[in-house]
């Protein structure tokens, strides 16, 4: 399962880049795709703020498996060394989430 | 004293009977960070069975079948070298409990090869789940294969050598900023389960994550872990048994002894002295000594249980 998983992240990434190369310049302004990267067990940033309709990224450069989830809102699969996850925000208001494995491992997106 | 000392030249019984009473009761708690680690696996069950009959049962941990990153790349490798030790133990242990993180993503591969080399050891096994053996979509794998007779997410409890096994589940539906979780339906199964109970029966609770606080900053305790403290509360011996830091540690407070076993897998830093609690890289040729498994012997009317920690190698 997992690896279908992992294939499914890739051909989702493999869209996005080629919808992202492919969409107007005036559209691809710097804050539409926001990074955040799990390294030593920390979501860094760890507060973002960004504006309705950006995508965040969470990418998982640990050696050991993460999740990113915000109850009621959304929830990663498990994300081995390297997994992504991405999920775009079209509702207004404040996403804390957290690692389900590692429960103190915390962030928070803002969306304005 | 070294476990090789009892050589060809003529120690007598009743010196080997000193190391061996040693061995058997007086390792523990009693050295400050550190285990003395010439004390072989072997060494403690011969003294357990000849000071005292008493009964032995061992603990692995953390085998992280499915690892293969840089801080141990052949994790399965080194679950069978645990496992070829314990099978060179001249007196089998009663059984062996495993305290979770069986596998590292828990993938039906990894359960099958964790599977495969323990049950080389032809002993019983009870296990307690980890949360890297909770990680596929359908959370089945572990409960197909050990779940079976469980209660909830998979706590049960069961009898052996006049001592009452409790295997706790903690990894179960954690809240974010929160710490390892048993829940109110465990709980209230635990009080249960001791309800009746004669307060000098020895009781062992096991579960993955410490049931205490050892490190909250990177989530070492259990949240709840206090009230299930509470329930063994007047018992006369209580031992707790946790994995999920890779490392050992060890304390008593009143009649309860806690304590961490080391990973088959990798080993992971001391609390604060890294940036985070992942797999630490060391040496290769480091990588045995800290690494391996606990020996844990019960004598009639002993309060503590004698655990022994033994390294993979060093």
């Amino acid at each position: 399962m997992k690896t279908l998983n992992r294939r499914d992240f890739s051909i989702d990434l493999g869209l996005s880049l080629a919808a992202a190369i492919l969409l107007p310049v005036t559209n691809a302004r710097a804050d539409d795709n926001l990074e955040v990267h799990i390294d030593n067990f920390v979501f860094q940033p760890p507060e973002l703020k960004i504006k309705l309709g950006t995508t965040v990224t969470w990418t998982n450069r640990d050696d050991i498996p993460h999740t990113v989830v915000s109850a009621g809102k959304f929830r990663s699969k498990t994300l081995d060394t390297d997994d992504k996850f991405t999920f775009t925000f079209t509702n207004a208001g404040d996403y804390k989430y957290f690692c389900s494995l590692h429960p103190h491992m915390t962030g928070m997106i803002k969306v304005e | 004293m070294s476990g090789h000392d009892h050589g060809e030249d003529g120690v007598s019984r009743r010196k080997v009977l000193e190391c061996m009473t040693w061995a058997g009761t007086g390792v523990l708690w009693t050295v400050t960070g550190g285990v003395p680690r010439s004390l072989g696996i072997i060494d403690s069950a011969q003294a357990a069975t000849a000071a005292t009959p008493g009964m032995t049962f061992l603990q692995i941990s953390d085998s992280h079948v499915g690892f293969d990153k840089p801080a141990n790349p052949n994790a399965l490798g080194t679950l069978e070298e645990a496992i070829n030790k314990i099978n060179a133990m001249p007196v089998k242990p009663s059984f062996m409990i495993h305290t979770g993180d069986i596998t590292h993503l828990s993938k039906a591969a990894e359960f099958d090869n964790a599977d495969r080399i323990i049950s080389q050891s032809k002993l019983d096994v009870h296990y307690v789940p980890g949360e890297h053996d909770f990680l596929d979509e359908e959370v089945k794998f572990y409960r197909e294969r050990y779940g079976r007779g469980t209660k909830g997410q998979g706590w049960y409890s069961f009898d052996a050598g006049g001592v009452h096994f409790i295997g706790l589940v903690n990894v179960v539906d954690l809240k974010g900023g929160g710490l390892g979780n048993l829940g109110a339906e465990q709980l209230a199964w635990l009080e249960d389960d001791l309800r009746g109970k004669s307060k000098s029966t020895p009781v062992v609770l096991f579960a993955h994550i410490p049931l205490w606080t050892v490190y909250p900053e990177w989530g070492w305790g259990t949240e709840d872990g206090g009230r299930a403290l509470e329930s063994v509360k007047g018992f006369g011996s209580v031992t707790v048994l946790n994995g999920h830091i890779h490392q050992v540690m060890q304390k008593v407070e009143g009649n309860v002894t806690f304590h961490t076993a080391r990973s088959t897998a990798f080993p992971q830093p001391a609390p604060g002295t890294a940036p985070s609690p992942g797999p630490m890289k060391v040496e290769d040729a480091k990588l045995r000594s800290m690494l391996g498994v606990a020996s844990v012997n019960f004598k009639q009317n002993e309060q503590r249980l004698a655990i022994i920690d033994t390294p993979l190698q060093g």
